[in-house]
């Protein structure tokens, strides 16, 4: 029965096609001949992102021109779509965006449905954030290009730094934050920081400082290793014990209570990727040249000071009609240098390839510059972390182990505190094997 | 002119002929009462019956791109987790509360609206059916504002003004599980209402002046005339109640995005959705679907057993 369906929407498929063809030839081959991509996101920026590169595109290539027909879906919808079209293998898009989380699931199973994109990064493969790679690759083999490194970074608020007279360069270690944390309280009344209840972009960063994570790099769960246990209790003991903390308002630093509450100078710092820039500039408008971005302190001094977070891989279902010029297009994109140059001055964010941080286009003022004290020397600072962002691994069950955290552990241990931290991991580290 | 003729002349005849299949088939007693149900029972056959053979089928495999491969009672097996119990326990309780929120309280605002003494009742009902009219993802979207954790919070801000403590409605487990039927109620009302108000109009008058005659009080009257009169309607609306209490999932999706803290909000449907799209599951997904499909068969057989609808009617 499946089969007989697919079989008529097929038939249906090449008759449609071979009547778009005809029109095609139809018009003759004087007029230069311009192809149609799809292209699925979820967020109207990268968009913007991809139109902007279309144009340009098709100036320096008028032979083989593109028309970018983009579609901006919501979240979940998006990812519903792409996950059940790539099952049927019919109604993919050419080129499409899929988020960290959800990108593990696309690749299960022993043929991935998406194009081999190791190629495209070949040449300049150095020039790149290796984790950035790993995380998008399986068996060796990539399959998404991120967005971003996702350096995540310390925000600290100076207003209420300098209240509590904290120099915040003199935080190095993780316990001299703490110490640090005990003045702001103790001077200003005010927590140090907020810990993330339903997600863990506090716990996930500082675990792949230490070079853990969800999974080691054969994909063996490893939740509930000694170094995540030790952090989990270093988090729950920042709120409880030191007092230097409070759980996040709303849950996350998404949530609408986080951005009233910390555009009033509610907390003296919060711990986010460089993508969240954005967020301060949307939301936080009163917080403008009070901003200063620092490294992550590090568990020892000398360790670690950064960890790659979040992101969305671009990739190419094999089910596309245009292989091949959909990978030369999202190599000019997003691989090429122009293109990283154009993820930090039309994103905002920091881009995949070092070597472009300390190009002049990355030290020009822009409204970001404008709104943190870092200024334009924001990526001189970046290039000193970017060998210290460990890889993450990922598998199927990456998704699922974040949802975890996010509605279980990180709420019973922080939020309501009626479970150990160890008792959590153990427990949900058993329900996930 | 010849050579036309002799061509338009079979052409006619088969016209003729189709014309008169046609309408043979339609005045046929035979066959044109299928040939009149044949939307339907192509509409069932196609996204009713085939889904769920598939679902079934689906229910024993692994359902990857380019790769489908049976493993038996696999997906069965790994039912047995806290997650699923903690989704079938939310459904149940929510059910359960709907249940008594959605039955009860209608069927007093529908005696109460039919009654002669009440005044603006076109107002009263048009006001109960509006929220029926709004989308659960709107509506629900002004309740999260409502409900929000912040102090500063319309449910919040209204307690404190009382002298009591503010809540964290959607973080906690009783009170989300409150909020939850508090939308669904809020939105149901008006449907459940109207389906009473028409088994009302059904109860003959004469039962009542028999029983005005007989001195009954009003209380009376209700527990011995209205309720037992109503007992069709109600019986249908417990059926429906039971269905769309256990395939919730807008109200909890509006409020966490299936990402509730300790899955308080997490229901069946809510769980299908996580592991077949979330986490492209497919098999698992469908046989969560087929556990649902199963509960809600026997619920409401029971439901339906105990009212005495499988008696034959005299």
């Amino acid at each position: 029965m499946k089969r007989k369906v697919s079989c008529v929407l097929a038939v249906l498929l090449v008759i449609s096609l071979l009547s778009g063809c005809s029109v095609n030839t139809a018009s003759g081959p004087s007029k230069s001949k311009t192809t149609t991509l799809t292209y699925w996101t979820f967020n109207g920026l990268h968009e913007a992102l991809f139109q902007d590169a279309a144009k340009n595109w098709n100036k320096v290539h008028p032979d083989r021109k593109i028309k970018l027909n983009s579609v901006v879906y919501p979240y979940g919808q998006m990812h519903d779509n792409l996950s059940i079209s790539l099952i049927a293998n019919q109604g993919v898009p050419d080129i499409v965006d899929i988020e960290q989380k959800r990108f593990a699931t696309m690749v299960k199973g022993n043929q991935v449905p998406l194009v081999d994109l190791t190629s495209l990064v070949a040449k300049d493969r150095d020039k790149f954030v290796e984790s950035r790679l790993t995380m998008y690759s399986k068996n060796g083999k990539l399959y998404g290009i991120d967005t971003h490194v996702g350096t995540t970074v310390m925000y600290y608020n100076m207003d209420i730094m300098q209240k509590a007279g904290v120099n915040i360069d003199r935080i190095q270690t993780w316990d001299d934050y703490v110490k640090a944390g005990k003045k702001v309280v103790k001077k200003t009344g005010k927590p140090m920081t907020t810990i993330e209840t339903k997600d863990p972009n506090n716990f996930l960063p500082m675990i792949v400082q230490q070079k853990s994570g969800f999974f080691d790099k054969n994909g063996k769960l490893i939740l509930n290793n000694k170094i995540n246990v030790k952090t989990l209790e270093f988090l729950r003991d920042m709120v409880y014990t030191d007092k230097v903390a409070v759980p996040t308002p709303g849950g996350n630093h998404h949530a609408e209570e986080y951005y009233g509450f910390m555009n009033q100078g509610g907390a003296g710092s919060v711990l986010m990727p460089i993508w969240y820039m954005g967020r301060f500039l949307d939301y936080m408008p009163d917080l403008k040249g009070k901003i200063a971005i620092r490294p992550m302190p590090a568990w020892t001094k000398g360790g670690d000071r950064s960890a790659g977070m979040g992101g969305t891989a671009t990739a190419i279902p094999k089910a596309s009609k245009h292989i091949d010029l959909a990978k030369d297009f999202l190599q000019y994109t997003k691989v090429s240098k122009e293109g990283n140059i154009k993820l930090w001055t039309v994103l905002g964010f920091d881009p995949l390839r070092w070597d472009v941080w300390d190009d002049p286009a990355l030290q020009k003022e822009n409204k970001y510059t404008a709104y943190f004290t870092n200024g334009t020397s924001l990526f001189n600072m970046l290039l000193e972390l970017k060998d210290e962002i460990n890889p993450l691994y990922m598998t199927e069950d990456f998704p699922a182990v974040s949802d975890k955290l996010a509605t279980q552990i990180l709420y019973k241990t922080i939020k309501l505190r009626n479970e150990t931290p160890k008792k959590a991991l153990d427990d949900a580290a058993k329900e996930l094997e | 002119m010849k050579v036309v003729h002799s061509n338009t002349q079979p052409v006619m005849l088969s016209e003729e002929k189709k014309r008169s299949w046609l309408s043979g088939l339609l005045y046929s007693r035979k066959v044109a009462p299928y040939v009149f149900v044949a939307p339907f029972i192509i509409s069932f056959l196609v996204f009713f019956a085939y889904p769920l053979v598939q679902t079934f089928v689906m229910s024993f495999q692994e359902v990857l791109p380019g790769e489908t491969t049976f493993v038996g009672l696999e997906n069965y097996r790994k039912l047995n987790n806290q997650t699923f119990y903690t989704a079938l326990l939310n459904t149940v309780q929510y059910t359960f509360w709907t249940l008594v929120v959605l039955i009860p309280i209608p069927l007093v605002l529908a005696v109460l609206l039919n009654s002669r003494m009440t005044r603006f009742k076109n107002i009263f009902k048009s006001a109960l059916f509006i929220p029926v009219l709004t989308s659960t993802i709107i509506a629900g979207i002004v309740f999260r504002l409502i409900f929000g954790d912040m102090s500063s919070a319309f449910m919040n801000s209204f307690l404190i003004k009382l002298g009591l403590k503010p809540e964290l409605w959607l973080s906690s487990e009783g009170t989300g599980m409150f909020v939850m039927v508090l939308l669904a109620s809020w939105r149901w009302l008006g449907v459940n209402m109207l389906y009473f108000l028409a088994g009302l109009q059904n109860i003959s008058n004469d039962l009542y002046e028999a029983a005005d005659i007989d001195g009954a009080s009003t209380f009376q009257k209700f527990f011995h005339i209205t309720l037992p009169s109503l007992k069709p309607v109600t019986v249908y609306v417990l059926t429906i109640s039971i269905v769309g209490g256990f395939r919730m999932f807008e109200e909890s999706y509006v409020f966490w995005q299936n990402y509730s803290p300790g899955d308080i909000g997490l229901t069946l449907v809510g769980y299908i959705y996580q592991q077949g799209l979330a986490y492209n599951n497919m098999g698992l997904g469908a046989a969560i679907g087929i556990v649902l499909l199963m509960i809600i068969l026997i619920v409401s057989v029971i439901s339906l057993k105990l009212s005495g609808s499988f008696k034959e009617e005299h």
